[in-house]
């Protein structure tokens, strides 16, 4: 692309103006340099509008973009900052002058090696090292917790949830707004209410401090992502495949499974994904019902954050964003192929 | 489409590497859940305040315990109050057998039966030969707790970044020693802190404070430095706000900031005026399993080298006089000596007072829920 | 004169008949796929919200730990002190509760309870329970000797309200009411009035907080719409990172951020736009609530409105300009309105969570980081006063399912789409 189009020109003129207004204004001339770089980027990257487009349409389509790259970068700095800040030598949160002049000293990966080595009985012993820290390490222990809690959660709220979805979305079903309102309430009360709530219940029928309740506890705190976004797949579904296919002599079963499920088979995903990471990352219903056998991630960070400060959690955070990146390209690349295999251009 | 229904429809997709990628899911999936839901051997949950101080009970408690004994010590972190040792009592499901409670916990947790009570005449002599009666200092064994440290609050300030801090009235003095101040989020101790540095002496204190004129004056004298101060909660947090520079001073647990000091090297002071100490006591909760067990590990952990050597890992004070002659240095650094950091070291007590429980017991909710009136406006 | 032709099938049932058996059949076999999720829910979330309701109203304790005492004290009229007879049975009880260690039924329950109405009487049940074998009659009159405190008529009218097994008592305190010495019902002391205020202020930094997420939201659902998958992958991946890493390492990360040694006081610095003294403080405060809260809550407003954007055909606009509108206009009149279920659905759901939120202000916020579900969990897990926690978690339902009813009838709870 031309880099100096004429609409570039006149943005680039505008910025001068700004800047030399803060100069004015503020009186230092750091500021109006730095402004004027900074906004020089977003500039570079747009692409040209319409030959219909006005001129204020122009002013409006920058101060557009400008905003929308500040909410992005607004989202996107807290989670890249903690990769930085997980290499701290010291254990505190924050950039030690070491860091910022970037000290080799001041870095290193002691953090990483406590996700490991944390709660291990002899972290440098040879013997025995495997099993010392699978059975031991807080953090692995946290993070298989975790993740056997999230997968039991999502499996069983995905299958309650559509079976309920079924029967929520047919037009004959009585009582539908009431029920449905019943099941979405989870996400509608605040959660340190039905925390507290199951807390008493659950310690009175000795369910508190196992797996079975927190899993029962995320499964119910699962259900309403499952059951919304089943529920909308099934919006859009044609009631007269089910129609056709008990024509052709199938059973219920084979109906549901041969036909509905693979076509609302996104929405089932949808719904566990989401039912999967509210799960992963559930904190409040884990510190009321959880007993140190049953810690999860976020359970530990939290102890990390209050009772021990301990950077370790940026380390793991970081380990997390990086599993998420790494799935994110991977979907996105794999989409990409199948695209390309079926022959359609990149919409 | 939305990113996630296409992970849908990929997943639907058959081919080869659906199949490949499934079955890995399957087996991984179902490994993980085989694995996580291995048993644990049992063994004994002791709950204390975790971080350094769980650190220095781990060293000097359970891990010497276990190995004389063959038991295990699971420990667990707690940030106080009694809320979970009553929903367990309750419920007749208590999987806790040992937990690290303020005074005041342990005398209203006897009082409305939630602990087991704890024979005192079955503890141990000290090392010096003397009874346990006469050992234990006074107040520190009750019908269901046995004591284990003295600790205080006190406060503490960067000494690379200033110097002359002597007293308590210093720290409510913004104009002489500008910067924020660090306090815990709630009346205790803060206002006995702020009627010490208003001039009352320690032994005045809370006679002044059951008046309503003398909370008056205590929360006036917070307002004095209301705008410039820091609310923490989590024991943690102080030296975090010190090593970031947030605050100029503030109030902490003494054994934290030792422990920053002494292991973390930072430059940080405490000043031992106007200090408000307190105990922590073990408690059984009633109902607990392994009573055999969880008495032979307080009897081992309230004994005098047990006590002596908790204090080499932080700076909390044995609660028995035995253990004084032999408490050493700190545990990797020979020439730090341990005995001039505790809250009871003569030269640290003058100004001294301790934590009246009954008080509290009496006064707690209410204050609490004036505190955060007064916090609100 | 109409005939009026009844269809009969040919077993003999009319065909009205046979409809309405077939829609009842379907209708049963609709519900009964509902059922077993229905009960699921009922056991592991109604009930236990209901329990809580329960312990939010019972108030056993008096009855519990003095029982011939809490029957004896309704005679009393209420004037002055109790008779002689009466206190007779209340020392009787009180040495019967000394030797019961059962939990529930013990003295100190009793004086935490009386403690709650009139401060500084827990000592005073305590100390006398212990000296009370040795109490001889006159029974009043020894009682006022061993302390002066027992001649409090507020406190044996506390007895006397709270002998009753349901009280309203802790709603009460909960709205910041309070029995006062006629046992009339009146507005608590001001320096102690914190739950009402409190809850205001929670609902005001949430509708903050909601309508800044509205402001945000907006413009990035729209760009991730319209543009090409390829480009609007990445960028969700912008959204989708922040929405998958936890609650906790964010408002960590915000500290680090938001402290005045922090990274944006230190590029300010640096830039030159403040002066070093000059820092601002970001953290520690409500501004730093809002902008944590933000944050976390922001990714929960472009999922549902990126879901609806994304089924708008571009045609609307297109004709609405070609019919003459300008751009603004066709924005509020034409696409505005299409967004509205999305709008909906994720401004109840940040709405409501912001409300829920208790871990990110306690962090962040310092001493405006005490909100509504602060102070629940606080009497939940700290004070041991779960019947007053209980309470205002009641208010705190009742007002969000006032909300969400409200919701339901300006914009309908089938229209809730989440991407």
């Amino acid at each position: 692309m031309t880099i100096f189009t004429r609409e570039k020109v006149l943005g680039i003129a505008v910025l001068l103006v700004i800047s030399i207004c803060i100069f004015i204004l503020l009186g230092s001339i750091s500021p109006a340099i730095s402004f004027f770089v900074l906004f020089l980027i977003p500039l570079y990257f747009m692409k040209p509008l319409p030959v219909f487009a006005s001129k204020t349409d122009y002013l409006g389509h920058y101060i557009f973009v400008a905003i929308c790259t500040f909410i992005f970068i607004f989202l996107i700095t807290p989670v890249l900052i903690i990769i930085p800040l997980s290499f701290n030598a010291e254990p505190y949160f924050t950039f030690t002058q070491g860091m910022l002049s970037f000290d080799p000293s001041a870095f290193s990966t002691r953090w990483y090696e406590d996700i490991i080595y944390n709660g291990m009985v002899d972290p440098n012993g040879v013997k025995d090292w495997w099993n010392d820290m699978w059975n031991n390490a807080q953090w692995i222990r946290s993070a298989r917790n975790s993740f056997f809690i999230a997968t039991m959660s999502a499996v069983i709220a995905t299958i309650l949830g559509t079976i309920a979805a079924l029967g929520l979305s047919r037009s004959e079903m009585p009582y539908r707004a009431l029920i449905t309102s019943l099941l979405i309430s989870p996400m509608i009360v605040p959660l340190v209410i039905t925390a507290s709530g199951m807390f008493f219940f659950y310690s009175s029928i000795n369910l508190a401090k196992t797996f079975t309740g927190l899993i029962l506890a995320h499964v119910t705190l699962g259900i309403p992502f499952v059951i919304i976004t089943v529920t909308a797949t099934l919006s859009g579904f044609d009631r007269n495949l089910i129609k056709a296919s008990q024509s052709l002599g199938a059973h219920s079963w084979t109906t549901f499974r041969r036909v509905i499920m693979p076509l609302i088979m996104p929405g089932m995903i949808s719904g566990a994904l989401f039912a999967f990471i509210t799960s992963l990352d559930e904190i409040v219903a884990v510190i009321f019902l959880a007993d140190v056998e049953q810690r999860t991630i976020p359970r530990q960070m939290f102890s990390g954050i209050r009772e021990q400060i301990s950077p370790t959690i940026l380390a793991v955070a970081s380990v997390l964003v990086l599993i998420s990146i790494i799935l994110l390209t991977v979907m996105e690349l794999l989409r990409r192929r199948s695209e390309r295999l079926r022959g359609v251009t990149p919409g | 489409m939305p990113l996630t229904d296409r992970a849908g429809i990929f997943f639907l997709k058959e081919n080869k590497m659906n199949k490949v990628i499934s079955k890995a899911l399957l087996t991984s999936a179902v490994s993980v859940a085989v694995v996580a839901g291995s048993v644990q051997a049992a063994s004994i949950t002791a709950v204390s305040w975790g971080g350094a101080y769980t650190k220095s009970q781990v060293e000097a408690y359970h891990k010497p315990w276990s190995a004389a004994s063959g038991n295990t010590v699971v420990s667990e972190d707690y940030s106080g109050g009694l809320a979970e040792v009553k929903a367990q009592v309750e419920a007749g499901n208590v999987t806790w057998n040992l937990v690290d409670v303020e005074l005041s916990d342990a005398v209203r947790g006897c009082d409305e039966g939630l602990f087991e009570t704890i024979d005192a005449s079955a503890l141990p002599n000290g090392a010096d030969g003397s009874s346990a009666a006469d050992d234990f200092l006074p107040g520190t064994v009750t019908e269901c707790a046995v004591g284990n440290i003295v600790w205080s609050t006190i406060f503490a300030y960067d000494g690379s970044k200033m110097s002359g801090v002597e007293t308590m009235a210093d720290f409510f003095d913004t104009a002489k020693f500008p910067g924020k101040r660090g306090l815990r989020k709630g009346p205790k101790p803060n206002l006995e802190m702020a009627l010490m540095a208003d001039g009352v002496p320690a032994s005045e204190v809370y006679g002044l404070m059951n008046t309503e004129a003398g909370i008056q004056r205590a929360f006036d004298k917070l307002d004095t430095i209301r705008d410039s101060v820091i609310w923490w909660e989590a024991g943690a947090q102080p030296p975090q706000l010190l090593a970031d520079g947030e605050v100029a001073m503030t109030t902490a647990y003494n054994g934290r900031i030792f422990n920053a000091v002494a292991a973390e090297g930072k430059p940080f002071v405490i000043v031992w005026d106007g200090q408000v100490w307190d105990l922590d006591l073990w408690v059984i909760p009633k109902g607990a399993s392994n009573m055999a067990e969880t008495l032979d590990f307080i009897n081992f952990s309230t004994g005098t080298q047990a006590l002596a050597d908790q204090a080499s890992w932080i700076s909390y004070g044995p609660v028995r006089k035995s253990s004084a002659a032999l408490v050493g240095s700190y545990h990797n650094q020979p020439d730090l000596d341990m005995a001039g950091h505790m809250p009871t070291a003569p030269e640290n007590f003058k100004n001294a007072l301790q934590n009246d429980f009954e008080f509290w017991a009496d006064n707690q909710d209410q204050l609490n829920e004036r505190f955060n009136a007064w916090l609100a406006k | 004169m109409s005939t009026k032709v009844e269809l009969i099938e040919q077993d003999g049932i009319s065909l009205k008949d046979k409809l309405a058996k077939a829609t009842k059949t379907q209708k049963r076999r609709a519900l009964l796929l509902t059922m077993p999720l229905v009960i699921f829910l009922l056991v592991s979330f109604v009930m236990p919200i209901g329990q809580m309701l329960w312990r939010s109203v019972n108030n056993p304790t008096v009855s519990n730990v003095v029982p011939n005492f809490a029957i004896a004290i309704q005679q009393w009229d209420g004037n002055g002190l109790p008779p002689e007879s009466v206190i007779e049975v209340f020392v009787k009880d009180l040495v019967t509760a000394k030797s019961n260690r059962q939990i529930g039924k013990t003295v100190g329950n009793l004086a935490t309870r009386i403690n709650y109405d009139i401060p500084g009487s827990r000592s005073l049940f305590t100390s006398t329970a212990r000296k009370a074998k040795k109490l001889k009659a006159p029974f009043k009159e020894s009682l006022l000797k061993l302390n002066k405190k027992w001649g409090n008529p507020s406190l044996w009218l506390s007895l006397k309200r709270n002998s009753k097994d349901i009280t309203p008592a802790f709603y009460l305190a909960a709205m910041d009411l309070k029995y006062d010495k006629q046992g009339n019902i009146v507005e608590a002391d001001e320096l102690y009035q914190i739950y009402m205020s409190n809850f205001i202020k929670t609902i005001k930094l949430s509708a903050i907080i909601t309508a800044i997420c509205i402001i945000l939201a907006y413009p990035v659902s729209y760009v991730l719409s319209i543009l090409p998958l390829r480009q609007s992958n990445l960028l969700m991946i912008f959204v989708l990172l922040p929405f998958w890493t936890s609650l906790l390492v964010r408002t960590t990360a915000w500290i680090a951020i938001l402290q005045t040694q922090g990274i944006i006081n230190d590029i300010l610095v640096f830039l030159g736009f403040l002066s070093d003294d000059g820092r601002v403080q970001m953290i520690y405060n409500q501004t730093g609530t809002i902008i944590a809260m933000v944050h976390i809550l922001l990714p929960f407003m472009v999922l549902p409105l990126y879901s609806v954007m994304k089924t708008i055909s571009p045609t609307y606009m297109k004709a609405a300009l070609s019919m003459g509108a300008t751009k603004s206009y066709a924005l509020r009149k034409v696409y505005l309105p299409l967004t509205l279920p999305g709008l909906g659905a994720g401004t109840l759901l940040v709405f409501i969570l912001a409300i829920g939120y208790y871990i990110t202000p306690a962090l962040v916020g310092g001493e405006d980081g005490l909100l509504i579900s602060n102070l629940i969990a606080y009497h939940i897990q700290k004070s041991l006063n779960w019947s007053l926690g209980a309470a205002l978690g009641t208010i705190l339902l009742v007002t969000v399912l006032a909300l969400y009813w409200l919701y339901n009838k300006l914009i309908g709870i089938d229209n809730l789409k989440f991407g």
